[in-house]
């Protein structure tokens, strides 16, 4: 299992903040685990359509859609931010 | 180590800044860079904002932001003070403060600093405008600043 979180537009896209999913099975990435939350519903396929801009961090640093993921993984989706 | 704090109060920018080099003499000069809210954005009025973040990974990009310039440029100290939560127009959201021996690796490294926050900190901005709340959007103009730093 990991937990994830979504942060700001993103969060009111899917409507929920966190939650614990299993991990895609074979090469786990960031990429084949929002191929998997598309697949769920209308809120993540729009959340994660294409041409929507969205980042990722893994255990709370930036990472990537290659980025390969473990168990306990934290995982935060969110839009570009737009601090300072 | 890099003084950074994530916090809801506002900040006395005088203070903070005398702390930098409080008991210190090799210090020539100190950059700093303070945010305001606006009262108006993409052409709307603003009448409040709400700065949301990622508690955790906040303070840690952060730290990193700040160890990269201290890499980068020789520096005696940096600050980052990021406010979140409920804020009005005038208001000040962030400080960034960089004490140097010379002028020159202070105002750069603070540039810097504000360039990779902008792009990397784990914040948001939601404002309230006449016709109801958005979430303020990412500016291609940001992604180029920080880009002018690679190397």
């Amino acid at each position: 299992m990991v937990t994830l979180l979504y942060f700001a537009s993103l969060r009111e896209s899917v409507g929920v903040s966190r939650e614990q999913v299993a991990l895609p099975s074979g090469n786990a990435t960031v990429s084949a685990l929002v191929d998997q939350l598309r697949s769920r519903d209308g809120r993540w396929t729009d959340a994660f359509a294409p041409g929507r801009q969205w980042r990722v961090a893994v255990n709370q640093q930036m990472a990537s859609p290659a980025t390969p993921l473990r168990p306990g993984d934290e995982i935060a989706f969110f839009p570009p931010v737009t601090g300072g | 180590m890099p003084r950074v704090r994530v916090q809801p109060e506002d900040f006395d920018t005088g203070r903070e800044l005398e702390a930098l080099t409080r008991g210190r003499v090799d210090v020539g000069a100190v950059a700093s860079f303070v945010g305001l809210v606006r009262d108006a954005n993409d052409g709307s009025p603003v009448k409040a904002m709400t700065l949301e973040h990622y508690p955790g990974m906040t303070e840690k990009a952060l730290t990193d932001i700040c160890e990269q310039a201290m890499s980068r440029w020789d520096l005696i100290d940096t600050l980052v003070i990021h406010r979140v939560g409920a804020l009005k127009p005038g208001e000040r959201i962030v400080l960034v403060g960089v004490p140097s021996a010379h002028r020159g690796e202070a105002f750069a490294a603070c540039e810097f600093i504000m360039d990779y926050l902008k792009t990397r900190a784990p914040f948001w901005k939601r404002e309230e405008t006449p016709q109801g709340a958005r979430w303020v959007e990412a500016r291609d103009s940001d992604d180029a600043a920080a880009g002018r730093w690679s190397r």
